[in-house]
Order: structure tokens, then C-alpha cells, then sequence
């Protein structure tokens, strides 16, 4: 029988790698959930002690944790649709025939920005948004916009990195569904009508929606997992302005020192993150 | 006629979606390149005499070479240990039957989906208890959370794509699963270990917060190094995107050579 082989053979070639996981990826989330339960304050470290679930309590009844949560879904509200449809824009765009040199090169301009280092993403937005010396004042006409201190620019602002790294993205995984529409189907349209709209609503659309779906959810992901870029560039403010879910979590753990407080919010986190993974898979991988 | 405008149409747009890509790095090469002096005007100059210098101090004189290495080696090492943990069980997803094979899956693809902060804060404590902050083993441990699972997912992918049948030949010849592994499927799967190491390394080397947490100097990663720059009153703007521009450049080639299995990967196959 094909697949069948001893369970001592199974094991010897799968085991490392989960027991290297268990250690790095398993044991630390338990030792969170631990943490969770204490009271365990980094500066107070003498007192840890067991306090039950008052620290999902606080979490759960505190504005602090709602507001950043109220935040990160704005952010993605507002980002991802911008992505979405200037992703299909540039889809379509080079979906259309001809101009395959110029093509290539767009297709291989828009990797640059989804590897580059969020870090440097923040940083670049730093020099490109400061207010006296920055050329994105200089190209808005000279304007005197103050991007990083005032709450509403610097979400903008954030806004605008993120759509400018991930409509890439959005953009190639858009146009892998529309290589998948047959030919002649698409074809067989154009003959019976000019409009791309209803092109794409008829023809397209249906090859379209696996995508779609994905990246709904992997934005949502990477929206709550967004750390990097924010940090760099406003820290979260000015004030808690562009303060999002991770970077409550981690001003409250390490700035904070409330670990206990901070696990019980990272936890949350995680179980938000599950139901996530599991909608991914029940949608992607019917066959595993 | 019509035909031909809508060409120019499209080629403005082309040109505009690829200057719109490009245009942040063009600006952070030329402040890189530009003095202290010439960085803080305002507005911005577009033309000015490039120097090198802001690479010089900030590789030689602030230690930005050092972290650069520390990166590399750790980024090197998780994902050869990735890899080393990783392909054995690539090959066991592909070709075995056993029971706990959707609960590995579902697994991988938390791992792709939670947020880091999660980790940061249990390992912060735990490094800290067994004296594992700012060791460069730490790091290499912790970025195999992420890339375990994409190696795992990438090599799984490309071991299923080979035929049963050169298996089955070897068997009859009396070779082992691990002979059948290393000696035939392994050297025809290499596309896909090349590409999931590719992976593995530009995540490991673009990640900064572990690495803000976890390091203070002696392991310090690149990025960490960066982002220290940005304290105090007179930002060293140049030399900021000097060292944006070293940690930049080896992962923009990188992803270049895997910019075809990019989307894949990052979507953990659900996008072909």
C-alpha cells in the first residue's frame, strides 16, 4: 500500500521538526498563558502572584484594548478596500495585451516593495514625511503639512505605507486569478460586448473570488500582526493615534512592564489569530 | 487609431505604477548618498554631489557592519536549520499516511498568521531566565516559528510533484525511505528547497522586532541597528538610509530571483 510505512519511520522523519517547533512555537504560548493568569509586573518581580482571570477581565472591560482593536480594524478598513481596488486597476492592466517588455518590468517593480524591510519602510517614511525636509511636502507644492505629529496626518500616513507595500500584492494575486479564466471564454465575451465592467463582473469575477478571499484574510492577519513599520515610524503616536493591537501589546508589556496584563491581551490575540487560520483553511485546503 | 491611444494610455499608466514602486528607493539611495548638510535642506535638493561617506562612518565608525553580519549569520543559520528540520518532514507530508497530518497543517498556518508580539513576550522571559538574551542562538530558534512552517509548506509542495514511480523502482531495490529521499527525490526537489530557503532568509532578515527585544549589541541585527539611529534631536539622515539601503539590497535580489513563487508563497499556496 502506497503512504503506508512504520510508525518508527514516520517518526524519525517528522519528529525533529515538530519537537523543534513544540520548544519554539508551543511551550512559550503555554508559558503565556501562565503569565496571563499572575499578576507579573517586570519592575515588581517579587510579587508575582496567581490572581485567576483578572487580568482578562481588565483586558476585556478596559477601553485600552478595545480602542487599539476599534483602531486596527479601521486601518484595514480603510487600507484594504484602497488596495483591493487598485490592485484590480493594476490587475487589469496587466492582463491587457501588448507592451510585454514595460509589462515585466512593472511585474518585477512591484516585488520590490512587498520584500522591502518593514523597518525601512519606517524609517524611509520618516525622511520622506518630515515636515521641513521631506519631498513628499516638496511634490504636494511646498505645502507645510506636519505628517508625523498630528494624529490624523500620521494615520494617513501609516495608511499610505501600507498601501503603497501590499497593492502589490494584491495586484499579483488578482492577476494570477485572471490568467486562470480560459481564453476562449474571455474571448467569446469580448465578441459579444465592449465593456470591461461587465467583463469583469460576468467572466472574471467568479476566478477572481479565491483571491480575494485570501487576501481578505492575510491582510486581516497582517493588519493585527503590524508591528514593524508602525514602530519605526510614529511609535504609535502622536498620543495613541496609530497605536495598533501588537503595539499595545507591546507598550504595555515592555514599556509598561505589565506582563501579566500583557499576555492575557496577547492571548486574546491569538485566539482572534486561530479562528482566522481556521477560516483559511476550511476555504483553501479542502483536500488536506 | 483608437487602438493605438489606448497603448499610450496603458504606457503612462505602466510607467506611472512602476515609478510609483520605485521612486521611495531612488530617494533613499540619493539621501544615503547625500551630506548631513545637504540632508537637512528644505526644501529637498534633487541635485547635489553624492559622497560615500555616510556608508563609510556608519559601516566602519558605528558598528553597522557588525550588525550586518550578525544578520547574516543568523538569517544563514535558521535557514539552514530549517531546512535541516524541515525537508525530512516535507517528505514525510508528502509521501506518508499518518494520523495528525491536518492538525500539522493547521498549525503552520496559525504560524504564518500570529502576530509576533504573542511569542515576544513568554520568550523575552524565558530568554532572560536561561540567559539567552542577546545570544545569537536565540534568534536563530525563535525565526524558525516562521520559517519552519514555509520551508515545510514549500518542499511538502514540491515532493508531491514528483512521480511515485521512481519511489516504488528504488524500493524494489531494497532502498530505505530516507536513501529514497536524499538520493532521488531530494536532488529533483531542489527548486523548491531554493525557493523555501529564499524565503526563509529574507523573512529572518527583515525581522526587527524579536530583534529589538531579544539583542542589545553583542547580536544586534541590522534592523535593530537602524532603528537605533532615531534617537535624539539631529536625525543622521544620511546615514540612516545608508544602512536602509545595505539591509535593502540583498533581499530586493533575492526576492527578484523568487519574484515568480512570491505570491505562492506568501499565501501559503491557497494563490497558485
Amino acid at each position: 500500500m502506497r503512504g503506508q510505512v512504520s510508525r518508527r519511520t514516520t517518526l524519525g522523519f517528522i519528529g525533529p521538526a515538530v519537537f523543534g517547533l513544540a520548544i519554539v512555537g508551543i511551550a512559550p504560548l503555554l508559558y503565556a498563558v501562565w503569565t496571563s493568569l499572575h499578576f507579573f509586573n517586570l519592575t515588581k518581580l517579587a510579587r508575582v502572584e496567581f490572581i485567576g482571570l483578572e487580568n482578562y477581565w481588565t483586558v476585556l472591560t478596559d477601553g485600552v484594548f478595545w480602542q487599539a482593536m476599534g483602531r486596527t480594524f479601521f486601518l484595514l478598513a480603510t487600507a484594504l478596500p484602497l488596495q483591493i481596488a487598485l490592485g484590480l486597476g493594476i490587475a487589469l492592466l496587466l492582463h491587457q495585451p501588448g507592451l510585454t517588455l514595460v509589462k515585466t518590468l512593472a511585474r518585477l517593480s512591484l516585488v520590490l516593495p512587498m520584500a522591502t524591510t518593514y523597518a525601512v519602510v519606517g524609517l524611509l517614511g520618516q525622511v520622506m514625511f518630515n515636515q521641513k525636509f521631506g519631498v513628499v511636502n516638496q511634490l504636494l507644492g511646498g505645502a507645510n503639512i506636519n505628517w508625523i505629529g498630528d494624529p490624523t496626518n500620521a494615520f494617513a500616513m501609516i495608511i499610505f505605507w501600507d498601501v503603497w507595500q501590499w497593492t502589490p500584492f494584491v495586484a499579483l494575486v488578482l492577476l494570477a486569478g485572471l490568467t486562470m479564466v480560459p481564453g476562449e471564454v474571455e474571448e467569446a465575451a469580448r465578441l459579444e460586448t465592449n465593456s470591461w465592467w461587465t467583463i469583469l463582473r460576468h467572466v472574471q469575477l467568479p476566478f477572481l473570488l479565491p483571491g480575494l478571499t485570501a487576501v481578505l484574510i492575510l491582510r486581516t492577519a497582517d493588519t493585527l500582526k503590524l508591528f514593524d513599520m508602525v514602530f519605526t515610524l510614529t511609535r504609535g503616536g502622536p498620543g495613541a493615534a496609530t497605536e495598533f493591537i501588537s503595539l499595545m501589546i507591546q507598550r504595555v508589556g515592555f514599556r509598561g512592564f505589565d506582563q501579566g496584563l500583557a499576555s492575557a491581551q496577547a492571548v486574546i490575540l491569538l485566539i482572534i489569530t486561530i479562528i482566522l487560520a481556521r477560516i483559511y483553511i476550511r476555504v483553501f485546503y479542502k483536500e488536506v | 487609431m483608437r487602438r493605438q491611444r489606448s497603448t499610450l494610455w496603458q504606457l503612462v499608466l505602466l510607467a506611472g505604477v512602476i515609478l510609483l514602486c520605485v521612486f521611495p528607493f531612488y530617494w533613499m539611495v540619493t539621501t544615503s548618498l547625500k551630506t548631513q548638510i545637504v540632508a537637512l535642506e528644505a526644501p529637498p535638493v534633487w541635485i547635489f554631489e553624492p559622497t560615500l561617506d555616510n556608508y563609510r562612518e556608519a559601516l566602519f565608525e558605528d558598528g553597522v557592519l557588525r550588525t550586518l553580519v550578525n544578520s547574516l549569520i543568523i538569517a544563514v543559520c535558521t535557514t539552514l536549520l530549517a531546512l535541516l528540520l524541515g525537508v525530512p518532514a516535507a517528505f514525510a507530508l508528502a509521501r506518508f499516511e499518518f494520523r495528525g497530518k491536518k492538525d500539522l497543517w493547521f498549525w503552520f498556518i496559525t504560524n504564518r498568521m500570529v502576530s509576533p508580539i504573542v511569542l515576544a513576550l513568554p520568550f523575552f522571559l524565558i530568554a532572560r531566565n536561561l540567559d539567552l538574551l542577546d545570544k545569537h542562538i536565540t534568534l536563530i530558534l525563535i525565526y524558525l516559528t516562521f520559517n519552519l512552517p514555509i520551508v515545510i509548506w514549500i518542499v511538502t509542495d514540491q515532493f508531491r510533484g514528483i512521480p511515485y514511480d521512481l519511489d516504488e523502482a528504488a524500493r524494489l531495490e531494497g532502498a530505505s525511505q530516507f536513501t529514497i529521499m536524499r538520493k532521488i527525490c531530494l536532488p529533483l526537489a531542489m527548486p523548491g528547497v531554493a525557493v523555501s530557503a529564499i524565503f526563509s532568509f529574507i523573512f529572518s532578515w527583515n525581522e526587527l522586532m524579536f530583534g529589538l527585544i531579544l539583542t542589545r549589541s553583542d547580536a544586534k541585527t541590522a534592523p535593530a541597528m537602524a532603528v537605533s539611529f532615531m534617537e535624539g534631536y539631529d536625525l543622521p539622515y544620511g546615514k540612516i538610509m545608508a544602512t536602509s539601503t545595505l539591509i535593502v539590497i540583498p533581499v530586493l535580489i533575492f526576492a527578484l530571483i523568487a519574484s515568480k513563487q512570491l505570491v505562492r508563497g506568501l499565501t501559503m499556496g491557497a494563490v497558485k
